[in-house]
């Protein structure tokens, strides 16, 4: 694995033309970065073999930035969030490095990593439910994240300070509410809590794992304006992490697109959706059906699934399923690398072939109903023949 | 139904509905704790529910969570029983049927259900999967291998892999194994219970495009039921949006979007983000307050008073008392289609 994931992060290297060599991918926040993420990597032994969740990441925070993370299931967003606060289990292999404020995080000790974690990197979770004690009272819990950071306060005043916190992510009644416990909560209320803990010793870097996707739409708004006003207030950065492009287009500044376990696309959130370079970024716009629609043919899907983890073959891991496929693909796994914009990343062979195209490649994908592609052509075009016919091509 | 198949179903004025639903009531019992388990309350899931299903049309079911748009769908079906109501499919009532009765009603009403790991047996073949309803209803010999193979082809499986065990497929796969059982007995008409809310979106559309293929060359009737307003713009004819075990707001897709007249479609359109990033960014929203409240005690009049934006900001006090007392019935003001609201007002959302 670390073969040609040292030769590709050179490469993006020589591209950026970046002096700190070691640190140059798709960053720009220069020296004052909060966090910054180089060439991290995830490994989980298994009994079937070595999964490779995060194979390569690399990307800088700048302060009151917000960054979305998007891919599909088992593209390893969320694995790269638990390793930099973390909060995998020990049996991770982790390689790479995470700095915050300058502070190397990876290796360090849980003692010391505790200090760093809920003070100065907040996290919020998918699952409302699981991610409160439901043994205490939501102001408990709050003034208990406040006190383990701050020895100092009394509790009265963390009491007090949950209760204005609470009053802050929009619980009605807080003074009431905070001596209530989770489960007198509805799924929104929860999560809002949930924010109110991670506001609570004022982070500098919140990271949310699809904070919304438990819930509901109209609530799933409402969690978001909450989590905008978590961010004024605090001015911490936040890592957005979600499948949602549709949440990402309104809250992010710059977007992180990841598939098998790797960046494939990094750029600001216009450059991204109106100019993609990478042919998941085109296939994965491309297979959303729109509200915004009004008479949408046919959906394109990107045939075929992601790859397995665990044996993954050399070359591009998106190839079996890219239309732009070539000879080189199947050999050479491409680099991070910059196109047509400053400060916009893909990794892939043939981005400059869609440099020259403004705005989103069209009929790059085709729209088919198939999963599989074998001999058999298996929808012949609408309406021309009935099933029974069987097989044609 | 093919000699009438011709015409666009949902203006198809003297086309016969196959699925008519009127009034469809369904009540879940709350009981006390304890050894006696009195009934305390009832849970007011669905709360007469009425809607037509013409052939080869789609009617998108949409909602949040809780609205009772999953319990509708179970209902008409017949997996359970309705509390009240008549659900008419092909000229029969089904509500007073029995269970062995509904067998045979259900050859040609079929479902499909949202979560595509559950819902097949984790120790059959996918073979097995697909030819058991074959085998239930006594359609089973030895040309069903064939039909297998066809059925395979036809939601786009390999069907060389038909010996293969569920865990063997990936989440999309599994959902057109699905959609193979619910076609094996040639249905007049499907129940899709979410059927690709369970899907990452790349492998989603796929399935909806199968969806859509599959109606235009079997001739099918669906009933999509969806959380996924998105989703249902695309593939739905007509749609019917929920709220609280009723139904809101119900018309023709172009006219939904375009015109939506209910406070609570205007809330929902408006909440779903769009992936556009300047679109999103001048978008205004219209987020709605709070959560939906307790289907055990529903509000007195309008149920979405609790949480509309209109009662709260526009109306006079005068005006709330009515939606306070008098519940809206789902009828047409003159916005040109049927929504419950005694102020509807079209206003443009998206």
């Amino acid at each position: 694995m670390s073969r040609p994931l040292t030769s590709a992060t050179a490469d993006a290297h020589g591209g950026t033309a970046a002096p700190a060599a070691a640190t140059a991918v798709g960053h720009e926040a220069g020296g004052d970065a909060v966090l910054r993420v180089t060439d991290l990597t995830v490994d989980f032994p298994t009994d079937d073999g070595v999964v490779h969740a995060v194979r390569g990441v690399s990307y800088a925070l700048s302060p009151r930035e917000v960054l979305g993370i998007v891919g599909e299931s088992g593209s390893g967003k969320s694995v790269t969030s638990l390793a930099i606060i973390g909060l995998l289990p020990k049996t991770a292999r982790i390689t790479g490095s995470v700095r915050f404020r300058g502070e190397e995080l990876i290796g360090l000790p849980d003692k010391d990593m505790r200090k760093v974690r809920g003070e100065q990197i907040a996290m919020i979770f998918q699952d409302p439910m699981t991610s409160l004690n439901p043994v205490y009272p939501i102001g408990w819990q709050i003034a208990e994240g406040i006190r383990a950071h701050h020895r100092d306060v009394s509790r009265a005043a963390a009491r007090s300070r949950a209760v204005d916190l609470l009053a802050l992510v929009g619980i009605p009644h807080p003074k009431e509410r905070a001596a209530n416990y989770p489960h007198e909560f509805s799924g929104g209320m929860r999560q809002r809590v949930v924010i109110a803990l991670a506001m609570a010793n004022d982070p500098d870097v919140i990271i949310a794992d699809e904070p919304t996707t438990a819930l509901d739409v109209t609530v799933q708004a409402q969690i978001l304006e909450t989590l905008q006003k978590a961010q004024q207030e605090t001015s911490a950065a936040i890592v957005l992490i979600t499948h949602d492009l549709g949440v990402v287009a309104g809250v992010a500044d710059r977007v992180l697109v990841m598939y098998a376990g790797k960046p494939v696309e990094l750029g600001s959130v216009d450059d991204v959706y109106y100019r993609p370079r990478m042919p998941y970024s085109i296939g994965l716009l491309g297979s959303l059906p729109r509200l915004d629609a009004v008479d949408q043919d046919r959906l394109t899907p990107i045939a075929g699934a992601p790859p397995s983890l665990i044996n993954l073959p050399p070359g591009c891991p998106f190839s079996p399923r890219c239309p732009l496929r070539q000879g080189v693909c199947d050999d050479e796994e491409p680099a991070l690398r910059q196109t047509d914009g400053q400060a916009h990343y893909a990794a892939c062979h043939f981005s400059h072939t869609l440099e020259s195209e403004d705005g989103v490649p069209e009929g790059l994908f085709s729209a088919t109903s198939a999963d599989f592609s074998g001999p058999i052509a298996i929808m012949p075009p609408t309406g021309a023949v009935a099933p029974t016919e069987g097989p044609q091509s | 139904m093919t000699a009438t198949a011709e015409q666009p179903a949902s203006t198809a004025i003297g086309t016969e509905p196959v699925l008519s639903v009127r009034d469809l009531v369904k009540h879940f019992p709350i009981t006390s704790r304890g050894v006696i388990r009195r009934k305390i309350g009832d849970i007011h899931a669905v709360c007469g529910v009425s809607f037509d299903l013409y052939p080869r049309e789609t009617l998108g079911l949409v909602g949040e969570s809780g609205c009772g748009k999953s319990t509708t769908g179970r209902t008409v079906l017949q997996l359970q029983p309705a509390t009240s109501g008549s659900v008419v499919f092909q000229g029969q009532e089904l509500t007073d049927k029995s269970s062995k009765q509904m067998r045979s009603v259900r050859r040609d009403l079929q479902i499909v259900f949202q979560d595509p790991y559950a819902s097949l047996n984790p120790r059959m073949t996918v073979n097995d999967i697909v030819a058991e309803p074959l085998r239930i209803h006594g359609l089973h010999d030895k040309h069903s291998g064939d039909k297998m193979r066809e059925l395979f082809r036809l939601v786009g499986l390999n069907p060389e892999h038909g010996n293969r065990y569920p865990h063997e497929f990936s989440g999309g796969q599994r959902q057109r194994i699905g959609i193979a059982r619910a076609l094996a007995l040639e249905p007049k008409a499907l129940i899709l219970d979410e059927p690709v809310s369970a899907l990452d979106v790349s492998i989603q559309a796929g399935v909806v495009n199968l969806l859509e293929e599959l109606q235009d060359r079997l001739g099918l009737a669906y009933l999509f039921i969806a959380h996924d307003l998105s989703v249902v713009r695309h593939i739905a004819d007509r749609v019917a949006v929920m709220y609280l075990g009723k139904i809101v707001e119900l018309a023709d897709r172009p006219e939904l979007f375009d015109r939506p007249a209910h406070p609570y479609t205007q809330a929902l359109m408006s909440a779903i983000p769009i992936p556009d990033p300047v679109k999103e960014r001048e978008r205004r929203r219209i987020v709605i307050r709070g959560d939906v409240p307790s289907p055990a005690s529903p509000p007195s009049g309008c149920r979405f008073r609790t949480r509309c934006p209109k009662f709260a900001n526009q109306l006079s006090e005068g005006e709330r008392e009515r939606c306070v007392e008098e519940e809206p019935a789902l009828i047409e003001r003159g916005q040109g289609h049927p929504a419950a609201c005694h102020y509807a007002a079209v206003e443009k959302v998206l």
